[in-house]
Order: structure tokens, then C-alpha cells, then sequence
């Protein structure tokens, strides 16, 4: 299956990607399972969404899909079916806070 | 014919400032890594191409970029666009953005707590890099001092980085606490007459010397007198903001403490005050002429509660005789109305015949000056807030 997923802008540049970006996936995708793939594919990505050690959620990252804000489910919590199909994209959020 | 390029770090990316060695006509490039806050951006003295930036976000942690072909082109090293971060045999490969504490048993034991705000216990939590330095043999070498207070290195061009624990495990890390800025190493001194010298300093720990390559380390404050401390004169807790030296005296060293401009003739065993005649001993930046091993400069700040210049006149301060004789320096500088602040990183010079000197503002400023101080012209006025500049002298 392919995942459409959708960075916040300052990560699509460090990415080198335009707009959302696909991955694919071999079994039902999670949070955990699609971060995995996300930081596999652009490694540059690591430490940028979750922290390197803990990885804990970036606090000023949340993550949506399908209207729904899934940044306090566990990281191993199926993705909705949206998701899966590709026919929804998972976003990746910056909080809009600070100056 | 020689040139200059002047690396400056803002709030919202960095920019290049080049000129020849005239040093009035300047081209700007950038912004590189827009929206971003750079710390830092330091080139290599053994290969002048290369420079390293730290690239910084409160969304999305720590980024560090280097170019190889003078800031034309930047890569995170060891994690090109396209890579697996596994190597052959699944070993993980470079990762230029993780800086992980040394918490081992042999080496990492003691390095878990540090004093917080409220006097409590806190564990050190990696923030962000402050300061970048190359070493001065080696391009592939290149030190990093981060937030909470830790000194890493590199020496494969910063795509891995290791933590030179020795320095939060010398014994009086539980003690250091935060300044306002945060608990930040920020200051990293490379002695060119002796590899194994470092010198560091924290806010608020104070300064700190290593004789063998970062592997040991010792508190280098005494003579220092901060009075917002409970012990004035501990050997721990000061708010150091910067320390230069001059190439040919290494053992010479200036400070611009938190209050206090200090100067040590012993490698930081013992500081004496030269603040002297100064209009205020508050201030960020010091400095140390090219060719002139008792010139110094200083950028006299209010104090801690007003972070701007005294009267809103922009001014930088000079002594020739190491201290203590202070020379106001104002021709080409702000008369009035100027409320900014240069902080720790932002000041610089090069190298050429007639020293120049840089430094840029949070107004947004980078002003130079090609002859050693005496008159000043702004390169830029309206770039976001300066955290750094740094300068390299070219062939």
C-alpha cells in the first residue's frame, strides 16, 4: 500500500520534496510504522519530527488525519482506513505559536 | 587578491557577505535555510571551503549543514537526500543531526542532573548547538558546544558526533545552572600552539580548560566576582559570555563576563579586571585584534535588565594596552535612537594588513570597519536578528 503523508514546509525543504510525498508500506500503518519509513526514506528527517532517543513527539508537532487529531494516541495505533487506502494524507502539523 | 566573506548567523537563516580586501564594495547571498535560526556558521581555517552551520528550530530540533565549495551549496553530512541511514550490515551511518549524551557506565555516570532554576536537580536535556569550531589541523574535525551545557566533536565532518564527557563529568556539573539564555555552551577557544588546550565556557557554570585533547577538564575562575551568586567568588556559577585570545600569546586571555571585563596572562589559572574606564562592564562580545595582541574590543551594553547600548549610542570600545585603557570608537556607528544588542557570537575580525573588525546586531545590522576600529559603514542594515558572525580571510 502506499501512505501520502504531508510535511510542514520547513521539512519539505530539508527533505528536498514539493508537496506531499508517498511511501510504501507492508503492513498496517501506525504512527510508529509510518515515522519508520518516513526517516528510512529521508534520513535527514531524523531527530526533525521525533525526538532521537525518546522518541516523544516533537512538542510543537502534532499529527492529523481525517479531521481527527491523533498526536496524543499511542504511536502504535492503526492509522484510519483513509489512511491506508491513500485516499486521506497524514499531516504533519507545526504549531502555529511564537513570532 | 584577497578577499573576505563574513558568515553571519540571523533568527530567520544566514547570509554571505563577500568583498575584496578594500572591504567596501559587498555582495549579499542568502537567505541559506530560510526561517530557520542559525547559531552559528564557521568556516575551516585548514580548508576555508568548508563550513559548518548550525541550523535550529523550536519545531523540529537540530540540523547541522556544511558546505565544501564556500556556502554555494550546503549537505547535511552523512544524510544526503535518498540514503539509508543504515550502512552495510545495518550499522547506522553518519547522523549529522544527533547529538546524544554520554550516559555510559564507564564514562557517563555522573552526567545526569543539573542544578535548575529553583535550585532543584534537572536532567540535561539536548536543545540546540550554540557554537561551532573547527579544528584548527584537521578539516574533518570540528567541536560543538550545545545546549544543556556539552561539548561534542565530530571527526568525520560532522556526520557523527560524540560527546567529550569528561567535561560535565569533571565534578562540579551538578552545579551548573542556567542563565537566562539557557544552560548553553557557547564559547569554544582552540589554542594554535598547543592541540591538546581547549578552553570553553558555559552560562552560568563559568570557563573551563582542557590540557589533553577534551578528555579532562578543570573550572578556570578564579578572580572572577559575580555578586548575583550566593559565593561571589565560587569556583563555579558564573555567567562567563565569551573569551578571545590572540594566536601568538594563547596563555593571554580576554573575557567579557556576564558584568566585568577580565583578562588572565596564565591560561585562566587566575582573571583580573581590566574593565577600566568603560562607560559599563555589561556586555556580550569581546575580541581581540589580528596583528595587536593588547588590542581589544568590546561592545559595552547597558546592563543585564537593559540589553542596549548606554544613551542609544552605539559604540565599540578599543584598548591597546590589554585592558583597563578603554578608547570610544563611534565614527560611522549609531548617534541616537539605537536600542539593539550584540550578542556573545556577533563579533569578528580578519586578518588582512589593516584588521578589520565585524559585527552584527539584533536591529538587524552588520557594520565593519577596514581599519582597525577607527571608522565603521553598516555592509547590511535589515537582515533578521544577527546571533553570529564570523570572518575568513581569503587568498
Amino acid at each position: 500500500m502506499t501512505i501520502r503523508v504531508l510535511l510542514p514546509p520547513h521539512l519539505r525543504t530539508l527533505a528536498h520534496v514539493n508537496g506531499e510525498l508517498q511511501l510504501g508500506m507492508n503492513a498496517q500503518p501506525t504512527i510508529r510504522s509510518v515515522l519508520d519509513a518516513l526517516e528510512a526514506a529521508y534520513p535527514m528527517l531524523c531527530g526533525t519530527i521525533r525526538d532521537h532517543v525518546t522518541q516523544q513527539r516533537r512538542p510543537f508537532l502534532r499529527f492529523f488525519a481525517c479531521g481527527e487529531d491523533l498526536s496524543h494516541e499511542s504511536p502504535d495505533t492503526p492509522l484510519p482506513a483513509a489512511i491506508a487506502e491513500g485516499t486521506e494524507p497524514l499531516l504533519i502539523v507545526g504549531a502555529i505559536a511564537g513570532g | 587578491m584577497s578577499k573576505v566573506r563574513v558568515l553571519v548567523g540571523t533568527k530567520k537563516g544566514a547570509f554571505i557577505l563577500t568583498a575584496d580586501g578594500k572591504r567596501q564594495n559587498w555582495e549579499v547571498a542568502g537567505p541559506f535555510f530560510t526561517g530557520w535560526e542559525i547559531y552559528h556558521v564557521k568556516g575551516s581555517s585548514v580548508d576555508p571551503n568548508r563550513i559548518f552551520a548550525s541550523q535550529t528550530s523550536g519545531w523540529f530540533g537540530q540540523v547541522i549543514q556544511r558546505s565544501d565549495d564556500g556556502g554555494k551549496t550546503w549537505t547535511q553530512p552523512g544524510t544526503p537526500p535518498g540514503e539509508s541511514t543504515t550502512g552495510p550490515g545495518g550499522m547506522p551511518k553518519g547522523e549529522s543531526n544527533k547529538f546524544v549524551y554520554d550516559t555510559s557506565d564507564k564514562t557517563g555516570k555522573p552526567l545526569t542532573t543539573h542544578q535548575f532554576y529553583d535550585g532543584t536537580q534537572h536532567p540535561w536535556e539536548f536543545k540546540r548547538v550554540w557554537h561551532l569550531e573547527p579544528s584548527l589541523n584537521d578539516p574533518d574535525t570540528v567541536y560543538a558546544g550545545v545546549e544543556d551545557a556539552a561539548l561534542f566533536r565530530s571527526t568525520d565532518g560532522g556526520k557523527s558526533w560524540h560527546e567529550l564527557s569528561g567535561l560535565r563529568g569533571h565534578g562540579t556539573g551538578p552545579r551548573w545552572q542556567p542563565g537566562a539564555g539557557g544552560m548553553c555552551l557557547h564559547t569554544i577557544v582552540l589554542d594554535p600552539k598547543n592541540q591538546g588546550r581547549i578552553y570553553i565556557a558555559i552560562s552560568a557554570a563559568g570557563a573551563f580548560r582542557s590540557d589533553d585533547g577534551g578528555a579532562t577538564w578543570r573550572p578556570i575562575n578564579k578572580g572572577l566576582h559575580s555578586q548575583y551568586i550566593p559565593d561571589p567568588n565560587a569556583e563555579v556559577g558564573h555567567c562567563v559570555h565569551r573569551i578571545a585570545l590572540h594566536g601568538s600569546r594563547p596563555d593571554v586571555l580576554f573575557m567579557q563576563k556576564h558584568w566585568d571585563v577580565m583578562r588572565s596572562d596564565d591560561g585562566g589559572n587566575l582573571w583580573k579586571e581590566v574593565s577600566g574606564n568603560l562607560p559599563t562592564d555589561f556586555g556580550f562580545v569581546i575580541d581581540v585584534h589580528a596583528h595587536e595582541p593588547e588590542t581589544v574590543y568590546v561592545v559595552p551594553i547597558k546592563s543585564d535588565g537593559e540589553h542596549f547600548p548606554m544613551d542609544g549610542k552605539l559604540r565599540v570600545y578599543r584598548s591597546r594596552t590589554g585592558g583597563n585603557e578603554w578608547q570610544e570608537l563611534s565614527k560611522g556607528l549609531p548617534e541616537r535612537n539605537c536600542y539593539v544588542n550584540v550578542l556573545r557570537d556577533a563579533m569578528a575580525v580578519d586578518k588582512l594588513d589593516s584588521c578589520g573588525i565585524y559585527f552584527g546586531t539584533t536591529g538587524g545590522q552588520v557594520y565593519a570597519s577596514a581599519d582597525s576600529g577607527d571608522t565603521w559603514a553598516p555592509i547590511v542594515r535589515d537582515l533578521p536578528a544577527v546571533l553570529s558572525v564570523e570572518v575568513q580571510t581569503l587568498q
